[in-house]
């Protein structure tokens, strides 16, 4: 079998042996079957057992693998071993406090996410079998739902970075209006005026990095601008 | 210390941000025009463009939106970057004084003419 070197570059941070991060080269055997970026770290860790990094579902649905591949944020699972330019630079995700290696604590992105009550608020009584959409109000969740939050957008947003303590995030903002835009949810208001806020909502300065990194495809800019467009209609 | 968000302002600056932003490239887009007319040929043709009454509606407009649009956008620099508040405090403080002398002094200049 066709066999070919490539050239790894790797962030290594372990707070227990480390007095600070360093990176690591490695040169790494991969056969012509070894297709994804995950398939070559899953051989690294193969050589190097001590190299730290998250993957689940290996297909671009758990959002695990999350990385900062070449300087850009994505996942390995989805990302051609070929159309990388070597060394293959591989860091944590940016922004987020590092716990080893490639794995990040992701607790600040969750609080977030939780911040904007990721789940649908219906007080009507329960329905015999389900709450009944029209198809055209189901397709105003299309690109929003899709979202498995592995945290690639917020964490290459600058606003996030600066206040992730305040700032909901592209990707919590974008399940915001996953929830905004749902006719089954009764809190819309409450939820507009949740994210009415300098900071929770208006940090977003339209930048798109968040579109630029999205392994799913999505908009979260788009989003944010149907959030903003909401709240002016309800104020003007 | 608690983290707190929820200060329920941010659109009308959002809304304001953009209107200005429209008002400032129309106006801009209105001296070129001008230019191309010949306006700056003399001083003398140059003064009365500016003294003329509807342009002198529309530049002291001009000399607001750009304050505001400014304010809203050094602003938004300091918060994101200057995390103590008294610090940020006393830079918001700064830049609304820096921008309300700014606003007089032009107007006061554009309209002596």
């Amino acid at each position: 079998m066709e066999t070919r070197t490539v050239q790894f570059r790797i962030y290594r941070y372990d707070p227990d042996k480390d007095a600070k991060p360093w990176m690591q080269d490695i040169a790494l055997e991969l056969e012509s079957t070894d297709r994804k970026l995950l398939d070559a770290i899953v051989k690294l860790k193969a050589k190097d057992d001590s190299i730290a990094f998250r993957r689940s579902c290996r297909e671009g649905v758990c959002g695990s693998d999350a990385m900062n591949i070449n300087g850009k944020n994505g996942l390995a699972c989805l990302t051609d071993v070929d159309d990388l330019k070597q060394p293959i630079v591989l860091r944590p995700l940016p922004g987020l406090p590092v716990i080893r290696d490639l794995i990040v604590d992701m607790t600040q992105f969750f609080n977030q996410y939780h911040s904007i009550k990721p789940y649908l608020v219906n007080h009507d009584p329960l329905p015999e079998r389900e709450r009944l959409q029209s198809p055209e109000d189901r397709d105003e969740l299309d690109g929003l739902y899709e979202c498995i939050l592995c945290a690639c957008c917020s964490t290459a947003c600058p606003s996030f970075w600066w206040n992730p303590d305040k700032f909901v995030g592209p990707a919590g903002l974008l399940a915001a209006y996953r929830f905004i835009a749902d006719t089954r949810d009764q809190t819309t208001s409450e939820r507009l005026d949740n994210l009415e806020d300098p900071y929770r909502l208006f940090r977003c300065h339209t930048i798109m990095n968040c579109v630029d990194v999205c392994p799913k495809g999505l908009n979260p800019t788009k989003a944010i601008g149907k959030i903003k467009d909401m709240m002016m209609r309800r104020a003007v | 210390m608690r983290t707190t968000t929820g200060a329920h302002y941010g659109l009308r600056d959002w809304i304001a941000q953009r209107i200005t932003a429209v008002f400032m490239a129309v106006f801009t887009l209105v001296v070129i025009v001008a230019l191309f007319t010949g306006v700056a040929e003399s001083a003398e043709r140059w003064r009365a463009f500016f003294g003329f009454g509807p342009m002198r509606f529309l530049s002291f407009l001009f000399a607001m939106s750009l304050c505001y649009h400014a304010w809203i956008g050094i602003r938004d620099i300091w918060m994101d970057y200057i995390k103590p508040v008294w610090i940020r405090l006393t830079l918001h403080s700064l830049t609304l004084l820096a921008l309300f002398g700014y606003a007089g002094w032009c107007i006061e200049i554009l309209w002596r003419l």
